[in-house]
């Protein structure tokens, strides 16, 4: 009777494990089937998921934030409609990645234009002139000009280089907690243990627009660097100067104007005019 | 408490259940001052606003965007990993037991070298290597180098719980399998690996709590989408409600790894209570303590 | 071959894994004491906070306890430690996140090795009057380290592997380093390689020392 049980039990266990081990295979066989151009009218882009006004996930499964609208625009004049665009999460680190292997038909995320990726992928655009620059609370009077962060406790992201650069050239004494995410950032700045959040002045308007933060935080207007936001493609695609032609008209017909006022305005963001296509601020 | 005396300590008197209620009181209210200070600051800090943690309550679309797809991710890495090192575990745990020195000697340094390394140096190598040597997907790679690095520490681990398992089955089933004239192989596969596998299973469920939480480390560390990760899209969300989030992620991984703590101590139990059986159980408690190289435990004896 | 080791501090890190190894053990041996004194002590207020403790820390993902004692402890709750560096402070709260996981295998660990003492020892204990405090501290814990000092081993070894997830929140430890490393560098085998040799340097001599050490002290029966 007991052999039986402990049978029994055993076979149940088994169960599970193949049920777990099937369903992980469907899963897979789901997600991991990343084939693009398999149906005519479909576009992969990549985008963040966590930056908010630039690219985010939200709870509808919807995208939203400056980049995503850039895209979709962009999209509509490749000719593709918004419901058949799939979009795509491209982190940071995975950019020049995707597109070098084609899992992606082009990035709008935060991607800005530097010598290294230039070597690995082609850029279209600029769409955007953002520069680095701090978030701080809105009652906090201390932090003037960039060489106010001294002695002040800075956060940005794990492996950022906005970081290390204020720590390097404006601000020597500044002190610098990094986390996994802003949001980490957010909640110190927010708590008071952390002065001043720092990357480029879009993402931080991003956040300080949502409206949890609202007259919490300011942005300190320091220009510390120039970030020339570019549509990656892949080397020597034709895909290039159509995006281009895309973004003059988008400028042109004043969507982009809207996008901008959409996504940052609410954070008093003052945003630079729209770039010269193929003119890279240094 | 009155059905399992201790015997630490006697029955209390009078004068001991004062004592004991004098205690009692003194940790109630040193255990109310620290509730009462975090729950104070984190009020102060406005941490407690309904609207950070509404969400969690209110809103279906949290739970189907981001935490249930982040759990399935967990769960998939976790049910692979398993999978696939159970096998490749037994098959170690097997040649340890090998009769020919170097084939021990060969699988037992692997074994070592293995459980020597903490996983996330594995996982961070596995990442690494996949994106330079393979042309696997980067939205796939994290789940890839996460399940590698936890098959590769896992596989070592099940190994020895394998060869516990083995080596705890009374030697009178070896003696008989060899007296109705089995070879080693087939003492092997027919005699000891059916009974081994059923004496390990509480082992084996209470491994799965490890990897489970090995998970996590591929979410801080490599960016897989696991259930850690989803805080992060999701705090974006909501205002950086970091802290809620975190506590909502920290109570279901609580309550996914006790369901399966439980399990397995229900499951190993009940192969004690099976009197037919050989007896011979590789408990729960065998996993914390294999889990590190070093000395070998030899099986665990259950009927203390 | 080794020109890129160049500019990285290499034993900086393992130093940093060592300290936070070191400083997490003797915090957990204690707190881990406490605790399984508390699951086995006559006040059930205190047994039931053991139990759910440990119970509730060994099913979190350490990982989740590190990041949160950022977060939650020193961002939220304002809790420094006494440091005013980003660094120390970091450091710290790693030490006392590794404390709080590693305190639960370590009470789990004793409590087994109570469970070896003799019955006979702990009743004639009672016979001649020591009270519960007296019976754990003289006769019960004395017995019950010795016995496991091979468990315990084992959660130091996993404790030293652990210390790496302090890299969550930005320690700079070995595993962030290497992170680093590989990053920069185009020599990951080479890398990796170099940082197995280091945990293997520093794990597997524990493990053999401590098993010396646990034949040597076991109580014979």
């Amino acid at each position: 009777m007991n052999v039986h049980r402990t049978c029994r039990t055993t076979v149940a266990v088994a169960a599970a494990v193949v049920l777990s081990f099937t369903s992980a295979g469907l899963a897979s066989g789901a997600s991991g089937g990343v084939s693009r151009a398999q149906d005519e009218d479909e576009i992969t882009i990549g985008i963040k998921y966590d930056q908010p006004g630039i690219g985010l996930k939200t709870p509808d499964g919807t995208y939203t934030g400056f980049d995503v609208d850039v895209a979709t625009y962009i999209a509509k004049e490749l000719g593709h409609e918004p419901g058949d665009i799939v979009w795509k999460e491209a982190k940071s680190a995975d950019r020049e990645t995707l597109l070098q292997r084609g899992d992606v038909d082009f990035i709008a995320a935060s991607y800005s234009i530097n010598d290294e990726r230039a070597e690995k992928v082609d850029f279209a655009g600029p769409y955007l002139l953002a520069h680095q620059d701090v978030l701080i609370r809105a009652d906090d009077d201390s932090i003037k000009q960039p060489s106010d962060l001294n002695n002040k406790k800075l956060c940005s992201v794990t492996g950022s280089t906005s970081a290390q650069n204020v720590k390097d050239k404006i601000a020597p004494d500044a002190q610098l907690q990094e986390y996994g995410g802003y949001s980490e950032c957010l909640t110190g700045l927010e708590n008071g243990v952390i002065d001043a959040v720092t990357t480029d002045d879009s993402i931080l308007a991003g956040y300080a627009s949502q409206e949890e933060f609202k007259d919490k935080f300011k942005l300190g207007g320091f220009k510390m660097s120039n970030e020339n936001y570019g549509i990656g493609v892949q080397k020597g695609s034709e895909l290039q100067d159509q995006i281009n032609t895309a973004l003059e008209k988008m400028v042109a017909d004043g969507s982009w104007e809207a996008a901008v006022e959409k996504n940052f305005g609410p954070a008093g963001y003052q945003n630079e005019p729209a770039p010269e296509i193929g003119v890279i601020v240094k | 408490m009155k059905s399992k005396p201790t015997v630490l300590y006697d029955v209390p008197g009078p004068r001991a259940r004062r004592r004991n209620l004098l205690w009692t009181l003194l940790f109630l209210v040193a255990l109310a001052a620290v509730v009462w200070w975090v729950v104070a600051s984190l009020a102060e800090k406005n941490q407690l606003e309904w609207a950070k943690w509404a969400p969690f309550f209110t809103d279906a679309r949290v739970w189907e965007t981001y935490i249930l797809p982040a759990l399935k991710n967990t769960v998939i890495a976790a049910a692979l990993a398993m999978v696939i090192a159970l096998p490749l575990g037994a098959f170690l745990g097997i040649l340890r037991l090998s009769d020919h020195r170097w084939v021990r000697g060969a699988a037992g340094t692997v074994v070592e070298f293995f459980r020597a390394i903490p996983v996330l140096i594995l996982m961070l190598f596995a990442n690494a290597a996949y994106a330079e040597f393979t042309d696997i997907s980067p939205d796939t790679r994290p789940l890839y180098a996460v399940v590698t690095g936890l098959v590769l520490y896992n596989a070592s681990v099940l190994a020895e719980v394998v060869r516990a398992g083995i080596l705890a089955l009374p030697s009178g089933q070896t003696d008989a399998a060899k007296a109705i004239g089995m070879r080693k192989g087939q003492t092997m596969t027919y005699v000891l690996l059916p009974q081994a596998v059923t004496a390990m299973l509480p082992a084996l469920v209470s491994q799965l709590v490890v990897i489970v939480k090995d998970t996590a480390l591929g979410g801080a560390m490599l960016g897989f989408s696991e259930l850690l990760a989803s805080v992060r899209p999701m705090s974006a969300n909501y205002g950086a409600n970091t802290i809620a989030c975190f506590t909502v992620v920290a109570v279901i991984f609580v309550v996914l790894n006790f369901a399966l703590t439980t399990f397995a101590s229900w499951l190993e139990g009940r192969l004690r209570r099976g009197k037919k059986s050989t007896g011979a159980v590789v408990g729960v408690e065998a996993v914390e303590e294999l889990a590190a190289p070093g000395e070998h435990m030899g099986p665990t004896d259950g009927t203390k | 071959m080794f020109d890129f080791l160049q500019g990285y501090d290499l034993l900086g890190a393992f130093w940093v894994t060592v300290q936070l190894t070191v400083y997490s053990a003797i915090g957990s041996l204690i707190w881990g004491t406490l605790l399984a004194a508390m699951r086995v002590s006559p006040v059930p207020l205190m047994r039931g906070f053991g139990t759910v403790y440990v119970n509730v820390v060994r099913n979190i993902p350490l990982t989740v306890i590190i990041v949160f004692t950022s977060l939650g402890l020193f961002q939220t709750l304002g809790v420094s430690l006494g440091a005013d560096k980003f660094t120390t402070i970091n450091f710290r709260l790693a030490v006392l996140g590794l404390t709080a996981y590693t305190s639960a295998f370590v009470c789990e660990a004793l409590r087994s090795g109570i469970n070896t003492v003799p019955l006979g020892q702990v009743e004639a204990a009672r016979a001649i009057g020591l009270s519960f405090p007296q019976v754990l501290r003289i006769i019960v814990l004395p017995q019950a380290f010795r016995s496991v000092v091979g468990p315990l081993a084992n959660v130091l070894i996993a404790l030293t592997k652990n210390t790496t997830v302090a890299a969550a929140i930005g320690v700079a430890e070995a595993a962030l380093l290497m992170r680093e490393m590989i990053e920069n560098e185009a020599q990951l085998i080479l890398i990796s390689v170099i940082f197995a040799a280091g945990f293997l340097c520093l794990t597997l001599p524990t493990g053999l020392f401590l098993g010396w050490v646990a034949k040597k002290v076991a109580v014979k029966r």
